[in-house]
């Protein structure tokens, strides 16, 4: 086992400086720069420009400016945001909480209904449950999430009132100082009567606009996995043997095909993260998906690189623990049989 | 006796507890956009200013509240020498700086701050000139190094500007934004505190909010100044919740989640004026939308094209389509708010027939072209790419084929900024309500080495005009010459101006007291919330 996480870490170091190289190289090709965003519709002149440029140190050449880049890296040195001036490492884990708690609440919906869907629509195969869930999915897997996200909006929180329409908190009856970042942890400590409450009930209509494509994904990759599944010989020898159904297929067969469904889950965590900037757009949540584009936007290269790096070694840290947890749930892979 | 004593403490406790028991009052502005930082010297934008310069901080001169007019602020009253080279400030005394929790100010405004404010931005030598990595884009961007020559401190509280030439419209750049007056004495204990930087990030100005907390996207938090120098704001929080997308502001105000918002989506203004608990407010903004024509490309460098295009389009119908009525036809670029806009200019009438005339005398014939559009919303500009091709429809009529360009907006500002474009859209929002600021910034030669002429037209007998405005102090005599330039813009023709916006912004009933303001700012000082 200890082999085998080595053997995966070790494969981490490549990809680091592969993507460092790519985030370095991306974001300077893109046309355009920080002095022409930064100035608009203004304009600059050239004499100014120059002084600008170097004083962001990008009159140097790119091989120079990414040796840079590098030593700094490895000296924990991510630079500055070009428009705030702040640390690209504050504020990327600054924003972090906010997109990790919205994804965790909608990997948790995705989950609890995505993968029952999937079951039913498998053991149903081909009859009306099956087509109605798979209808369902498919419909959530090619929603526009903007137009979801606001016509839930108009449904939820102008019509009924149930929701709120964005935002973390209720600010105006409700003010504390963030501790964790996780608004939810945070309201519990704060020890304000409804904050908690509060908290949540800002998390639904995020959440479930976030969970959609996702739920879709897994829904569908259960049924197959089921299916295949299901198909097999001792599934039969265990239907012979006279074990009830819900144990032949909550058992026997759901753990065999969890292995493609963990894998399924942890692919979309990583989407998750990375790509909730839409959901976080509409509802206001100050995330990272957010904080990227607009540093795309603003041409901000320490923070688009860094914001980058980070991002990708989140998605490989989820990847090593799904890989972690096919060992666990099947014995083969660890020991690489 | 002893009964009106009681009757008097017993009256006492209970405006006691009714005072003690009136909840704060929160007013929530549904802002558009996080700023980028706090410190209003280095940034240009609207967020920035509204977050920044205009709830933290004062500067010695303010526009008045909803105008263009410059009034005292720290500085009570100012003398202008004969010449124009001189203005003496005589600074206010008693104001107060924010008390925070790195910095308990010692000593009241003075002198000392507003050399501090102004030495950071102009001196390299200044031992914050480059704290925080600072570009001072607005002091540059308004000719300030070039125009200063020294500030001295005459006392405590009298303040000299000398310039190196008259500039006419000093005094309303120093009530811009940039122009904020930083505490020296924060900056001195930063500096011995080796956290510079804070100045930046942890603002003490002497503004009617204080900063409580900020989250980047999500929202910022203040107090209101109970120290105030023009009386503690009628509200006690003031708190920006910032929503980007115009249509979930829209949603929020409706349910109560915030009591402003900026920037409506034209379309959804209807529903707006019919909703019973909503007040649109309405300005006309300071602003042009404008259509440039590369003037250095074959055969935009003649006039007579240029006209010729003009005519073809049909602007009436944008205005209606693109601006959903609200606005004016632009014939000037200088909106008509503005001081020396000259109303007896004709614009050039929509005619299909002498656009085609005009284009056969001019020998241009099947002329295909392309129309850039820019990708961002703007109050100048509500929908670039419908206007694009609304005018793409209108001079295929006098046989001109277009073909209607887009780019990402760094890369269209980078692109046009190196005159890849035949046409462009682009537009102006003003920053200090002078003439100067839209005539030489737009449209002056140096402006074409700058980027911001656009129309890389650089007339002589206009920039004259507009150089000599410049050094004149006396406004009538100013008006003139700017009227002169408006009439030589209109002959050449390097643009189709295409209309003055107006500017919404939407309020709850119970908001009373709020002013919108012709820049565009949003200022909350006066604002109250009323049962």
């Amino acid at each position: 086992m200890f082999k085998f996480i080595l053997n995966k870490i070790v494969l981490i170091i490549p990809t680091f400086f592969g993507i460092t190289l790519a985030a370095f190289l991306f974001v300077r090709l893109l046309p355009g720069d920080p002095i022409t965003i930064l100035t608009g519709e203004r304009g600059v002149s050239p004499e100014r420009r120059a002084e600008m440029v170097a004083q962001l140190g990008l009159d140097q050449p790119l091989l120079v400016q990414y040796f840079n880049y590098l030593l700094n890296i490895l000296q924990g040195d991510f630079g500055q945001s070009l428009s705030t001036h702040r640390p690209v490492v504050e504020e990327f884990f600054e924003r972090l909480p906010a997109t990790l708690e919205l994804s965790f609440f909608a990997i948790l919906i995705a989950i609890i209904l995505g993968v029952p869907a999937g079951i039913i629509a498998a053991v149903k195969r081909g009859r009306w449950p099956d087509h109605l869930l798979m209808g369902v999915a498919l419909t959530g897997y090619s929603m526009p999430i903007f137009w979801w996200g606001l016509l839930l909006i108009m449904l939820f929180s102008t019509q009924l009132g149930w929701t709120p329409v964005s935002g973390r908190l209720d600010i105006i009856n409700y003010y504390f100082d963030p501790i964790t970042g996780f608004m939810v942890i945070d309201a519990w400590l704060s020890g304000q009567e409804g904050a908690v409450k509060s908290a949540l009930r800002h998390l639904i209509l995020p959440s479930v606009v976030l969970s959609t494509i996702p739920m879709a994904v897994i829904a569908r990759q259960t049924r197959s996995a089921m299916l295949e599944v299901l198909g097999e010989d001792y599934i039969r020898t265990a239907y012979a043997k006279g074990l009830p159904t819900w144990r032949v297929i909550g058992i026997h067969a759901l753990r065999n095909a969890l292995i493609t469904v963990v894998t399924v889950i942890g692919l979309q965590i990583g989407t998750l993260v990375a790509g909730a900037v839409l959901t976080e757009t509409i509802f206001a949540w100050p995330g990272v998906g957010k904080w990227m584009i607009d540093a795309i936007s603003h041409r901000d290269y320490p923070a688009v690189q860094g914001g980058l790096l980070f991002i990708a070694m989140l998605v490989m840290l989820v990847n090593l623990m799904v890989d972690l947890m096919y060992g666990w749930i099947n014995p083969r892979v660890r020991d690489g049989k | 006796m002893k009964k009106r004593l009681i009757a008097l403490s017993v009256l006492s406790a209970v405006c006691f507890f009714s005072q003690v028991q009136a909840a704060p009052k929160t007013f929530v502005y549904c802002s558009e956009g996080s700023p980028s930082g706090f410190n209003p010297q280095f940034y240009t934008d609207g967020s920035t200013f509204d977050a920044a310069g205009q709830a933290l901080y004062n500067r010695l001169v303010e526009f008045k509240p909803g105008e263009t007019n410059v009034s005292p602020a720290l500085a009570e009253s100012w003398e202008v020498s004969a010449d124009g080279l001189t203005y003496t400030f005589k600074l206010r005394k008693g104001v107060k700086f924010h008390t925070s929790k790195d910095f308990t100010p010692s000593r009241d405004f003075n002198a000392d701050d507003v050399l501090f404010s102004f030495n950071r931005q102009w001196k390299a030598d200044d031992p914050y000139h480059k704290v925080s990595n600072g570009n001072y884009e607005y002091f540059t961007g308004m000719s300030m190094p070039d125009v200063l020559k020294a500030i001295e401190k005459v006392d405590d509280y009298t303040v000299k500007f000398t310039l190196n030439r008259p500039e006419a419209p000093m005094l309303a750049n120093l009530a811009m934004d940039f122009a904020s007056i930083l505490s020296a004495e924060y900056a001195d204990v930063m500096m011995k505190a080796k956290t510079p930087e804070k100045v930046d990030t942890d603002p003490v100005g002497t503004g009617p909010f204080q900063l409580v907390a900020y989250q980047k996207d999500a929202m910022i938090r203040y107090k209101a100044n109970e120290n105030y120098w023009e009386g503690k704001p009628k509200i006690d929080n003031l708190v920006f919740a910032i929503t980007t997308d115009n249509a979930v502001r829209w949603q929020k105000l409706q349910a109560g989640e915030c009591h402003l918002m900026p920037f409506p989506n034209p379309a959804d203004l209807k529903a707006m004026q019919e909703n019973k608990d909503v007040t649109v407010l309405s300005q006309e903004g300071l602003n042009v939308g404008y259509f440039a024509y590369n003037t250095t490309k074959k055969p935009f460098d003649d006039a007579r094209v240029r006209k010729a295009l003009n005519m073809a389009i049909n602007k009436q119908a944008i205005l209606e389509a693109v601006y959903q009525g609200a606005g004016k036809v632009a014939k000037n670029p200088i909106p008509p708010t503005m001081w020396s806009y000259n109303d007896k200019v004709e614009d050039d009438k929509y005619d299909v027939e002498a656009a085609k005339k005009l284009l056969e005398e001019a020998g241009v014939k099947d002329l295909k072209t392309n129309i850039w559009a820019m990708p961002v919303q703007r109050p100048y500009n509500p929908n670039a790419k419908r206007m694009a091709e609304m005018i793409q429809a209108d001079w295929k009529a006098v046989g001109v084929t277009a073909e209607i360009v887009s780019f990402e907006w760094a890369e269209y500002l980078e692109r046009s900024k190196k005159g890849e474009h035949d046409t462009l859209l682009m537009g102006w929002t003003g920053d200090n309500g002078d003439p100067d600021n839209f005539l030489a910034v737009l449209l002056g030669c140096d402006a074409v080495k700058d980027g911001s002429n656009r129309a890389f037209w650089c007339n002589q007998a206009f920039n004259d005009l507009v150089q000599k405005a410049k050094t004149l102090s006396d406004q009538a005599e100013r008006a003139k010459l700017y009227e002169q330039a408006q009439e030589v813009f209109k002959k050449e023709a390097p643009w189709a101006t295409i209309a003055h916006s107006v500017v919404y912004e939407v309020a709850r009933k119970n908001v009373s007291g709020y002013k919108q303001s012709p820049f565009g700012l949003h200022q909350f000082k006066s604002v109250d919330l009323t049962e």
